[in-house]
């Protein structure tokens, strides 16, 4: 517990978690109010929709997680943890915990301010959250958010300058897991077992919250073949690994 | 109390540090002396558990530094003033540190009151001046009430006031009974701020001594005597088989003190108008003893030499 007070001294005395949670809320937000704005008949709004814009949240919250490591390597910081903390798993382990956790609550507070805005801009349409799916696909993106800083505090501790983590991240989950895909034969199998490919699969599930519509009301759903449980459970498993590979990096170097 | 033993890291083929063993004594401040790049920096950072020994190892009080139950109430270390967020405040980042060794809160304030930062505890550490970051780094050494101190290159870019605000606050350590291990590359520092010496070049220990010591086997003594009767003096002290050299306007004499070269004038009735031992200067020393075992080669070594010519005391 004194190690998780430790890590939230220090994520919260510096202001950036705060822009990071606010660009976070201000272009996820935004996005889905214009795509939700202009739903009409053709184009109709349903709970999928309302969560158009979470990739936008996702990346900044993927910069935070990945600065909070990165930033200590720069300034020196990491050496001062490791002195004050020599068991370097535990402080790595319990800074991953509060960003993810930070990460937990701006992905709930994105998600459900995304869904609020939806049902006043378009009171027509129903998006009262009836099911399961419903339910995931709003709610889900918390988790979906912690779980992405995870791994993006472990590529910070890896790469650890903010420019190549950062960059690494963004064009991992922008550009490399689509790509993969049209790798010839054999890339739709492989992109079927990329990660942020799978946790779409936890979020979306068959399109029930879609309406049973087609894709081009929401976005596209994955071709991950898990069920939505052990998608997440796939992305969860992606990150521990990840992160253990991390610490274990970590521990071997020198500060 | 520090003890290294055989201690050695590799960086691919470069050796920094080469089977160093050293003892630093309780309740002392001992320097840690060596050229740029000898190895002082690394050898701290293996000290406080940072970097991995290649082989050999380096204990506290007998433990390892990861041995260490709540390290920051045992050891205190300086190792560099800009290890510091510069967005987060002087008051934040002694508050993590406090925290995470379980060191009550109002210890923050004391430690902020000890170094004069009581004023700008709230403010940015990035807009700190160098004076300011390096007391901000002395009060997060300071934070656990350790028994031992480290500080690598304390003085380095501070100003005279700052240099001797430091100077005064080892002593005060010392003199509190703490063991206090303070690295530099500049010997004459270390004359003024520590008793015991551990002196390396390029990774290997050169020696381990008192200063006193250290600084008397590295200087050569002379003395400079001026008379109006100069070649009377020069024949009295041949014979007493004194070395001599021709100054400007008198005699250096290498190999007799400055109280027999006086009695030997009063003998012979000679008018003597200056008689003053001459210490060579500390740098000069310092360059003598280590010279083969500097990091960077400049080929200057013979201009600078003459540039620290021994200078009177």
């Amino acid at each position: 517990m004194t190690l998780l007070a430790v890590e939230r001294i220090k994520l919260f005395s510096t202001r950036s978690p705060w822009w990071c949670a606010l660009v976070a809320l201000a272009t996820t937000v935004g996005f889905t109010a214009l795509i939700v704005g202009n739903a009409n008949e053709q184009f109709p709004a349903t709970v999928a929709t309302t969560q158009f814009g979470y990739f936008f949240g996702l990346a900044v919250v993927m910069v935070l997680a990945a600065l909070a490591v990165t930033t200590e390597y720069r300034f020196g910081t990491i050496r001062t943890t490791f002195q004050a903390i020599p068991n370097r798993t535990a402080a790595l382990v319990a800074k991953t915990v509060v960003v993810a956790l930070l990460a937990l609550v701006i992905g709930e507070i994105v998600a459900f301010a995304s869904w609020g805005l939806s049902v006043l801009l378009q009171p027509d349409f129903d998006l009262a959250l009836n099911s399961t799916a419903d339910w995931i696909n709003v709610a889900g993106v918390g988790p979906i958010y912690a779980l992405a800083a995870v791994m993006a505090v472990a590529v910070g501790i890896l790469v650890r300058h903010s420019a190549g983590a950062i960059s690494l991240l963004l064009i991992y989950t922008l550009a490399v897991e689509d790509l993969v895909s049209l790798i010839p034969n054999i890339g739709d199998d492989i992109y079927k077992w990329m990660p942020f490919n799978v946790a779409n699969k936890f979020l979306t599930g068959d399109g029930a919250s879609n309406a049973g519509r087609a894709a081009d009301a929401g976005a596209p759903l994955s071709t991950s073949p898990l069920s939505p449980g052990w998608a997440l459970a796939y992305f969860a498993g992606t990150a521990v690994v990840l992160l253990a590979v991390a610490i274990a990096t970590a521990k071997r170097r020198d500060a | 109390m520090i003890e290294a033993r055989g201690l050695t890291k590799r960086y691919g083929k470069t050796t920094a540090v080469d089977d160093l063993s050293f003892d630093v004594a309780a309740g002392r401040v001992t320097g840690f002396l060596g050229p740029n790049g000898a190895g002082k920096s690394t050898t701290m950072r293996m000290i406080l558990g940072l970097d991995n020994p290649t082989a050999g190892r380096v204990t506290i009080n007998g433990k390892r530094y990861h041995e260490l139950h709540h390290p920051l109430r045992t050891v205190g270390a300086l190792l560099d003033a800009k290890w510091v967020h510069p967005n987060r405040s002087a008051r934040a980042h002694l508050n993590w540190m406090a925290k995470s060794n379980q060191i009550a809160e109002r210890r923050v304030d004391e430690v902020l009151d000890i170094v004069g930062l009581t004023s700008v505890a709230g403010k940015r550490a990035g807009g700190f001046s160098l004076g300011m970051s390096q007391r901000l780094g002395i009060a997060a050494a300071l934070l656990g009430d350790p028994e031992v101190l480290l500080f690598d290159e304390p003085v380095n870019g501070l100003d005279p006031e700052g240099i001797l605000w430091i100077r005064k606050f080892m002593h005060r350590l010392a003199d509190e009974g703490r063991t206090v291990f303070v690295s530099s590359h500049l010997l004459s520092e270390m004359a003024l701020t520590a008793t015991e010496l551990v002196v390396i070049g390029r990774g290997k220990l050169i020696s381990q001594s008192s200063t006193a010591d250290f600084v008397a086997r590295a200087s050569e003594n002379t003395v400079k005597v001026r008379s109006p009767q100069n070649d009377r003096l020069r024949d009295a002290l041949e014979q007493a088989s004194a070395e001599l050299t021709a100054a400007e306007d008198g005699l250096i004499v290498s190999g007799m003190d400055s109280a027999k070269i006086g009695e030997i004038a009063a003998e012979n009735g000679l008018v003597l108008h200056e008689l003053s031992p001459q210490q060579g200067s500390l740098e000069q020393a310092f360059m003598q003893i280590t010279g083969d075992s500097v990091e960077y080669h400049t080929g200057i070594e013979a201009e600078v030499a003459q540039v620290l010519e021994p200078t009177a005391r």
